[in-house]
């Protein structure tokens, strides 16, 4: 008998349900009409959303063209070429830039393996998550959207809806462990500065030793 | 034996073919806007089942999603797969839609049952009297057997037309499923026929609107014929729209879509629009044998022909309601249980039931006594309840020797 009390039980849990609040909110994507609901919910920190293109606090761009992040994307969804700078007038500190960069974002699972495998810190994720575009060229990012302004805030794309803050939060200061992924640093700050903001603050449970050499000896630079 | 025909036919022919053909364009736009509304309701109600908003952007309260999904349906790509048997493959959709449809003409919508000058549900359209429903045919609930029957045909067409595995499988699962659960159907139907004496629709709700207990404890077949056959019926009913817990032929997680995998466009809307409908026609159906139909519980007396159609929307609803509520609550069955429920449960429950039912009706005729008719019932227990030993001691047996079997050859 108590099997079938148990079938009841489940019947008086989903109308129970029907009078309790919503976990979800009314989210319209900057489209509401006026005195309709348009709420977005503050994104979690560590949230994989699209990616930026970083430049160093003088300008510079910090991709160097090394195709790692390409290699190791698992869905496929990164192009690019590299290209020797110009003495002169240089893009990039170093020998190479990123002369084409290229995201598909169809493909793109944010798994966020090229921010790990960025030797420089250069591509990294925001909390940006707006994808809806209506071609499949709009959702080719090419370097031109995915690199940073001047002021150091991304691109922004016609179809993201940019509440307070939300530009600001790109860089992969969020991860825990350095860019080149070797555990000595973790909880450890080992961030180069970024336009605009220079070098991030630490995170939660993060050291704020910059630059600092890890215990064992190890190198550092 | 009540004999009732609709009191319009025999009058002047223009005024009846007016008047038919206005119940009918009538009946047909409340079902599809119905269907609209429904599609709606049972997404509002599952999000809430689930803590969640659902659809809150067309329309007040989102009332309009189902008819932007639809237009945009309309102007997707209509493919036609290249194994596809084309004219099957086009035919299907409307095989099972065309059905839905029908099943709805033989509902009473309306009409004032429970006045007392014995008018019958009879209602006044320009001057003719009429039944407020499409048409009273004798043979009545049959032709809801007959419709239901061939909607599997544009399943099992659709299945097979499609030149495609899942939808084969699906179509194979959903012949094999409805028509077993069509059995417990047709019995749960056997009752209410015995109970009602007539085939038709319309003498069925005057037979629930008379009497009853004290005025007050309506006399609906649910009551009457003692609950059983309702329970199997709603039971097979859910069971005969392949809705949750009984959706095999479309389960997602195993066939894709189901028979309508390899449907897109207009077509996939005319599968979509049928599956509703079903849903609406099976409750209208339900609340026609069980609980009514338009006749309420004698509490008040408001009269007028509206007050029918008041009570049979409110019955409507609650079936809805609770069609919405078991895809909220259960999951889905597996084949073999599914199979087990409606032959060696639904089945014998309802064939027992309905010859007891036939019992106590011939007891009736022959006016036994009171005892005669406690020791006709007694031994019908004792004699069901020994069927019902052998019957399970039979399933065990077997089970057994299949696990012998089995541990033998491994």
């Amino acid at each position: 008998m108590a099997d079938i009390a148990d079938y009841f039980r489940g019947f008086a849990v989903t109308f129970r349900k029907l009078f309790e609040d919503r976990v979800t909110g009314e989210y319209r994507g900057g489209r509401a009409k006026e005195g309709q609901p348009d709420d977005k919910r503050p994104k979690p920190e560590r949230l994989h959303g699209r990616h930026v293109l970083n430049r160093y606090e003088d300008g510079m761009e910090k991709c160097i063209g090394c195709e790692l992040c390409a290699g190791v994307c698992p869905a496929n969804c990164i192009y690019v070429r590299g290209a020797d700078n110009d003495p002169e007038n240089p893009t990039s500190p170093g020998e190479r830039f990123g002369f084409v960069y290229e995201i598909n974002y169809l493909r793109c699972i944010h798994c966020d393996l090229c921010v790990e495998a960025c030797p420089t810190q250069a591509i990294t994720e925001s909390k940006l998550f707006e994808f809806s575009f209506t071609n499949r060229s709009d959702a080719i990012y090419t370097k031109d959207e995915l690199v940073v302004g001047d002021d150091g805030k991304p691109q922004q794309m016609p179809w993201e809806d940019w509440r307070d803050g939300e530009d600001q939060l790109t860089s992969g200061w969020m991860r825990a462990t350095s860019s080149a992924g070797d555990h000595r640093y973790e909880g450890v700050v080992h961030w180069a500065g970024e336009l605009g903001y220079g070098v991030r603050a630490p995170e939660l449970g993060q050291s704020a030793e910059v630059a600092s050499a890890p215990a064992d000896g190890g190198e550092v630079e | 034996m009540i004999l009732a025909a609709d009191p319009l036919y025999g009058g002047d022919l223009l005024g009846d073919i007016l008047i038919t053909l206005l119940k009918a364009g009538v009946a047909f736009t409340f079902l599809l806007v119905a269907v609209m509304l429904m599609i709606w309701f049972e997404r509002k109600l599952i999000s809430d089942m689930q803590n969640r908003i659902g659809p809150n952007i067309a329309g007040p309260w989102g009332i309009f999603q189902t008819l932007a999904d639809g237009i945009k349906l309309f102007f997707k790509e209509d493919l036609v797969p290249e194994n596809a048997d084309r004219f099957v493959f086009k035919l299907a959709p409307y095989l099972a839609l065309v059905p839905a449809f029908l099943v709805f003409a033989i509902v009473p919508l309306g009409g004032d049952f429970n006045r007392k000058d014995g008018s019958d549900g009879v209602v006044s359209i320009f001057g003719h009297d009429t039944f407020l429903q499409v048409a009273d045919p004798p043979m009545g609930i049959l032709f809801f057997l007959a419709m239901s029957s061939i909607a599997i045909y544009g399943i099992m067409l659709a299945g097979w037309g499609s030149g495609s595995k899942y939808p084969l499988l699906g179509a194979v699962r959903a012949s094999a499923q409805m028509i077993s659960y069509e059995a417990a159907l047709g019995l749960a139907i056997a009752a209410v026929v015995l109970q009602t004496g007539s085939l038709s629709t319309h003498d069925m709700v005057i037979d629930q609107a008379a009497g009853g207990y004290g005025g007050i404890i309506p006399n609906w077949n649910i009551v009457v014929t003692g609950f059983v056959p309702f329970f199997v019926f709603f039971i097979a009913g859910t069971a005969e729209l392949n809705r949750p817990p009984f959706d095999l032929v479309e389960a997602e997680q195993e066939l894709v879509g189901g028979f309508h995998t390899e449907y897109s466009s207009i077509r996939f809307a005319l599968f979509f629009l049928a599956e509703f409908m079903n849903t609406i026609t099976m409750s209208a159906i339900m609340v026609l044998l069980f609980l009514g139909g338009p006749a309420g519980p004698a509490l008040f007396f408001p009269e007028g022909w509206w007050i029918g159609t008041f009570w049979f929307f409110l019955k409507l609803m609650a079936f809805l309601f609770t069609f919405v509520w078991f895809r909220a609550t259960l999951p889905r069955f597996r084949y073999d249980q599914l199979m087990d429920l409606g032959w060696k449960v639904l089945i014998p429950i309802s064939l027992a039931w309905f010859l007891l039912l036939a019992g106590l009706r011939l007891g009736d005729d022959r006016d036994w006594t009171y005892n005669e008719t406690l020791a006709f019932m007694v031994g019908c227990i004792i004699t069901f309840a020994l069927l019902g030993g052998l019957l399970i001691g039979a399933i065990n047996t077997a089970r057994a020797e299949r696990v012998r079997e089995e541990a033998d050859r491994g």
